[in-house]
């Protein structure tokens, strides 16, 4: 049986085709060959652009046990009761010694996984730096192609590449849960500032009413951008509050076509810009060859003959002349 | 790093369920933990899965390898997954069995395409290389 390379652009093109005719198949393997960097696929990127934009991205985030796959369960039941497609993108974090994780998210959202409405992909954060954000923008990417009106962001939300991603969220949830003090203290410093909207989960329990009018008094001291930030209480097993909160999203969802949504919606294009054109810097500083421009740089950087800001704004200069150089 | 987990650009990307009634799930989490430990991503379910819901994990999550943990003779009802994830396109799909499979029932499992049944006693190191290969032959041929 001879077999096609799957790297190649025949059939990078057919991948893409199933993809957006809306294979399930399609889309799981064009999740594991952008989020693999395997052949092929920054084509399949470039193939998918233009079809781009329709779902509306959620980051939703809080400490661990706070309720994040539970809420999200109870949020693609609401969604999907309003006749929304759904896709969900679970994060777990990769163990630093050996590499490998337990992705275990979809435990919580398992009356999903036959609806054909709703996919749901876990992923690993895996060791490199800065990596995820790459890795999970591609992937959502891929999921956007594939039509769902909304794409839920599940991460643990501490470390900074978790805050990276949160940026390509047209909205953020921030989950705490009553009647944990240390909770708010490490929401408070963290991921507080990136909430649009503060979900007090688990609200049956004692002290949440209390949780709710903390949360308010600390978005009562802050600038003028946190205005916006909606406080809501849910209880996830239930479903209470849930269509409040959906409600808001779908609002989010609407506020997108105007001139602050735009804007919003456009901030994590920029990051996954820069950090785009920072690896190609990076590659480029360490990749030169020897007595180019660049190693010349280098050497004279290690000599201590000119400052690293200096060399710095230097390098970058190089690059640039490089890539107009008929590369 | 080189680890048995590493399979190319990702490391070997390994489903942990049990299908029917029974939901005695401790060696399930056990085996999930090896695999973890050895580098491997996962993806873990708990107990009480159908045959649909196992092939639509499958299918989303693109994985190499299904384990399945049978304590209570839910292992008879793999020949019907192993039919449907050929249905679904997912024949590369390497499906393991694990837990008490009587010796001469194990035909019955390999018959269908099951790659491999482990016993009771069978070591860490015998799963881990196990699986850790099956998942290398999976995706090369996905």
């Amino acid at each position: 049986m001879t077999r096609i390379d799957p790297g190649s652009a025949e059939a990078v093109a057919v991948l893409v085709s199933r993809l957006l005719s809306g294979e399930t198949r399609a889309l799981a393997k064009a999740i594991t060959k952008v989020e693999c960097g395997e052949a092929g696929a920054a084509a399949l990127l470039a193939a998918i652009q233009p079809h781009l934009g329709h779902a509306t991205v959620l980051g939703i985030t809080g400490p661990p046990g706070v309720g994040k796959s539970t809420l999200i369960d109870a949020l693609i039941a609401e969604l999907r009761c309003r006749g929304k497609r759904v896709g969900v993108l679970a994060v777990d974090p990769s163990s630093p010694v050996s590499g490998g994780a337990i992705l275990g998210d979809r435990v919580r959202m398992a009356r999903h996984t036959g609806d054909a409405g709703v996919f749901v992909r876990s992923l690993a954060s895996r060791g490199h730096l800065g990596g995820l954000f790459r890795t999970a923008w591609g992937v959502i990417q891929v999921m956007d192609a594939a039509g769902p009106d909304y794409i839920l962001l599940e991460t643990v939300g501490t470390g900074q590449s978790e805050v990276e991603i949160c940026d390509y969220a047209h909205a953020n949830l921030v989950l705490c849960a009553p009647g944990l003090g240390d909770d708010i203290q490490a929401i408070k410093s963290g991921i507080l500032e990136i909430a649009d909207i503060l979900v007090v989960n688990k609200a049956d329990q004692p002290n949440a009413a209390t949780t709710v009018s903390q949360l308010q008094g600390m978005l009562g001291l802050r600038s003028a951008a946190a205005s916006g930030v909606s406080v809501v209480t849910t209880t996830a097993s239930t479903g209470e509050g849930l269509p409040a909160l959906a409600d808001l999203i779908e609002a989010i969802a609407r506020d997108r076509t105007t001139p602050a949504g735009r804007r919003r919606g456009s901030r994590g294009a920029r990051r996954a810009l820069a950090n785009a054109a920072g690896d190609r810097v990076r590659e480029r500083a360490l990749q030169a060859e020897d007595s180019s421009p660049i190693d010349a740089l280098c050497e004279r950087f290690a000599r201590g003959e000119i400052a690293l800001d200096a060399a710095a704004a230097e390098l970058v200069r190089l690059v640039a002349d490089g890539e107009d150089g008929g590369e | 790093m080189s680890s048995p987990g590493l399979q190319g650009g990702r490391p070997a990307k390994v489903l942990v369920t049990k299908i029917g009634f029974d939901g005695h799930d401790r060696g399930s989490r056990i085996v999930a933990a090896f695999l973890r430990d050895a580098g491997m991503e996962v993806v873990y379910t708990g107990p009480w899965q159908t045959v649909e819901n196992v092939v639509n994990l499958a299918l989303q999550e693109d994985v190499d390898v299904i384990g399945i943990s049978s304590l209570a003779t839910d292992h008879l009802i793999v020949p019907k997954l192993m039919e449907a994830l050929k249905t679904a396109g997912l024949g590369h799909i390497a499906v393991v069995v694990g837990g008490i499979v009587p010796d001469s029932e194990v035909g019955l499992l390999t018959d269908a395409g099951v790659a491999y049944v482990f016993h009771p006693g069978a070591s860490r190191d015998q799963i881990v290389n196990t699986i850790s290969g099956l998942a290398a032959n999976a995706r090369a041929s996905a």
